[in-house]
């Protein structure tokens, strides 16, 4: 048998290899599940179902660290993930149950208030306080961006509480959209305004003056 | 937690830093006037390494073919994960220009080895590995033979296909990974000498040797 006979024979691969594609994607799946579960990776994330489409999650040993949004490019948000805090980040649905749990019960009305740990580590210490001010209002409840500004002991003022706000990086959990302006605007809203109004509303917080 | 199965070695550069074996700066120590370059798809870009999901999504297939080729299907799910949990707890400490796929595939190789170690373990025969991988998973040479369809064509196929499959088995380990690298995985030469550690020459001539006994096996 000719040499070139031989290189095509070992390039269709082993005898007993029917799917590689298919089970190779299988023993990876494997891997980012154990890697979670036994504690080898630092980060794990998974898509979850939404109203707004789907949503990706990610999560610490410490707790969720990371809500995206749909439009948001799944790659580098992964990415800035991997920069900022560990490369060793696995897709690992299991791992995220609770968080897709809670927020399922969130979006249809059955849970006022999100029983998750957090990971604060992406926020910066002026972001901490006015996100902490943040994940204090009730649900159905709204502060505006002064009164959150006072209260986070901002010299900055207004301004600076809406750029922390906007920089959320775990919103709907950390309920960034119950500030409103002080006028009874509806403000601004890094996942846009149409979704702000959607959860205000799902809150029952959208009174006529808001719409 | 599974047990570390890695080799510790000493950086002689840095002598208080302990390196795992399976980290790609020992890959560039083998051979330190030819770091291995990186391809296009394997290129870690900027201050560290991709997110590991993706090096996992990018090399899962190149890691599975070869090491089903290598260690057989009642092996290579093993091989796979503890490949890819030693790539994860080296994975934070990749230089910024590692060659991903071919430090993957280096693990694959020790992994593979190992494997094959532990079958050899008690000086059998090497002829007889196949033997014993066939007993360790699924019906043996003789039931399968028995078992064949009446088509004579495919048949024939099927027994040069083992006939092959057999001899590739029974190269000795570097020019095994070396035929299975370049085969199967699709590594060009310099890549193959990386992983398995030797020179770009004696990659090729490993290659060599094992290509012209694979020819006398199925002549």
């Amino acid at each position: 048998m000719t040499q070139e006979k031989i290189e095509q024979l070992l390039r269709r691969g082993a005898p007993d290899l029917q799917d590689a594609g298919g089970e190779a994607v299988a023993a990876a799946r494997r891997v980012s599940e154990r890697a979670a579960e036994e504690g080898f990776a630092d980060i794990s994330y998974a898509p979850v179902d939404s109203p707004f489409g789907t949503l990706h999650a990610a999560s610490t040993k410490r707790g969720l660290v990371r809500v995206a949004f749909p439009e948001e490019s799944i790659e580098s948000v992964l990415e800035r993930l991997a920069r900022r805090l560990s490369p060793r980040i696995v897709e690992a649905p299991a791992s995220l149950d609770p968080v897709k749990r809670e927020l399922d019960e969130y979006f249809a009305g059955r849970r006022r208030a999100f029983d998750l740990a957090l990971d604060w580590s992406l926020i910066g210490p002026f972001g901490r306080r006015v996100l902490r001010m943040t994940a204090a209002i009730p649900y159905g409840g709204h502060l505006s961006y002064a009164e959150i500004a006072a209260e986070a002991g901002s010299p900055r003022g207004a301004r600076a509480a809406g750029n922390a706000l906007g920089a959320n990086p775990i919103p709907i959990v950390i309920p960034c959209h119950r500030v409103l302006r002080s006028g009874g605007a509806l403000g601004g809203y890094g996942g846009g305004l149409d979704r702000k109004r959607y959860l205000l509303e799902l809150e029952g917080a959208l009174t006529p003056q808001l719409r | 937690m599974a047990p570390r199965s890695e080799t510790i070695s000493r950086s002689r550069g840095r002598p208080r830093s302990i390196i795992v074996s399976d980290q790609p700066s020992a890959l560039a120590a083998t051979k330190p006037t030819q770091p291995p370059r990186s391809g296009p798809r394997t290129t870690v870009a900027g201050d560290g390494p991709p997110p590991f999901q993706r090096f996992l999504d990018t090399h899962r297939e190149d890691v599975w073919r070869f090491l089903v080729a290598s260690v057989g299907r009642e092996n290579a799910d093993d091989c796979f994960q503890e490949t890819f949990v030693s790539a994860l707890r080296a994975y934070p400490r990749l230089r910024a220009d590692s060659n991903l796929r071919a430090w993957v595939l280096t693990i694959a190789h020790r992994k593979a080895l190992d494997v094959h170690r532990r079958h050899t373990r008690g000086a059998l025969p090497v002829a007889e590995i196949a033997a014993v991988v066939d007993r360790a998973g699924g019906p043996t040479e003789s039931e399968i033979r028995r078992r064949r369809p009446s088509n004579r064509s495919a048949s024939e196929t099927k027994e040069r296909d083992e006939t092959l499959w057999d001899a590739v088995h029974e190269l000795p380990p570097r020019q095994r990974s070396a035929i299975l690298l370049r085969y199967v995985a699709d590594l060009p030469h310099r890549d193959i000498a990386t992983t398995i550690g030797c020179s770009e020459e004696a990659a090729r001539r490993s290659l060599h040797e094992g290509l012209t006994k694979l020819r006398k096996a199925i002549a």
